[in-house]
């Protein structure tokens, strides 16, 4: 599954706000919910259904970069959004190192499926060193977004 | 569908599974299988046929994108390698996870 897919470039947020992890996650749920990709109202119950499954276990696997998803029966197709953080957040990550840069996924419940090869075009690339440290030095919505879709044409990226 | 090949001190071991909860491989049973994985010696490696990757890796088994019916093969060398891939067929096909099997 490619990026362009599934990913709100739209919602992107280079620089975030929040330092710490709920923050994080609140903010990117509200830009995807401002960007028009979630079910009315319903932009509080996703943070707290996401924050509740972060806390059963952390989704920061290691390497600086996070992945906090939930699925909620409020999202008819599943989107993601990319949040960046120049300070670091405390995401009590595998490592237990800070994390720069957060793909936050909302998911439907119903197509498991599809959760799964999302989450395969992620860590494809989260996986790759290049990929991380590109990431990590995007500054802006356009270099993020720029990123992401040509680690779509180019799968060594 | 077990083989054990007994070398000097390595002994390599293999599997093939079916994934079996309904929601497939996703990050929570992934750590379930990295952690049962990562308390054995042997090194573990998870194939689905296209893609080969370090099944002590979280990183690496959530690329496998495998869905429920999906057939993977587990491979195991070291001196532990037959304990380790029972305790993990036991974890993918027994206990699939501790999560519910389809509804049909």
């Amino acid at each position: 599954m490619k990026f362009i897919d599934f990913v709100c470039f739209e919602a992107i947020i280079p620089e975030l706000q929040a330092s710490d992890r709920d923050g994080v996650i609140a903010e990117l749920i509200l830009s995807l919910d401002k960007a028009g990709n979630l079910g009315k109202g319903k932009c509080k119950e996703i943070t707290r259904a996401m924050i509740k499954r972060e806390n059963e276990a952390s989704t920061g696997l290691g390497k600086g970069v996070a992945v906090p998803h939930v699925k909620h029966k409020s999202v008819k197709d599943l989107v993601a959004v990319i949040g960046k953080s120049s300070t670091g957040i405390d995401f009590s990550a595998l490592d237990k190192l800070p994390v720069y840069s957060v793909i936050l996924l909302v998911s439907p419940i119903d197509d498991p499926d599809r959760h799964l090869r999302a989450m395969e075009s992620i860590f494809r690339h989260l996986q790759q060193e290049k990929f991380r440290s590109f990431l990590r030095q995007s500054r802006t919505s356009e270099q993020i977004e720029d990123l992401f879709r040509e680690a779509d044409e180019n799968p060594s990226l | 569908m077990q083989a054990g090949k007994d070398t000097l001190e390595k002994l390599i071991c293999e599997t093939a599974v079916e994934i079996k909860n309904a929601d497939g491989l996703h990050m929570r049973p992934a750590m379930q299988f990295v952690d049962t994985a990562n308390g054995f010696d042997s090194d573990v490696t998870v194939s689905n046929g296209e893609t080969d990757v370090d099944g002590k890796s979280i990183m690496q088994m959530s690329m496998l994108a495998a869905i429920c019916g999906s057939k993977l093969k587990i491979r195991a060398e070291g001196p532990d390698a037959q304990e380790a891939i029972d305790a993990l067929r036991e974890l993918v096909e027994e206990k699939h996870f501790d999560e519910p099997m389809p509804k049909k």
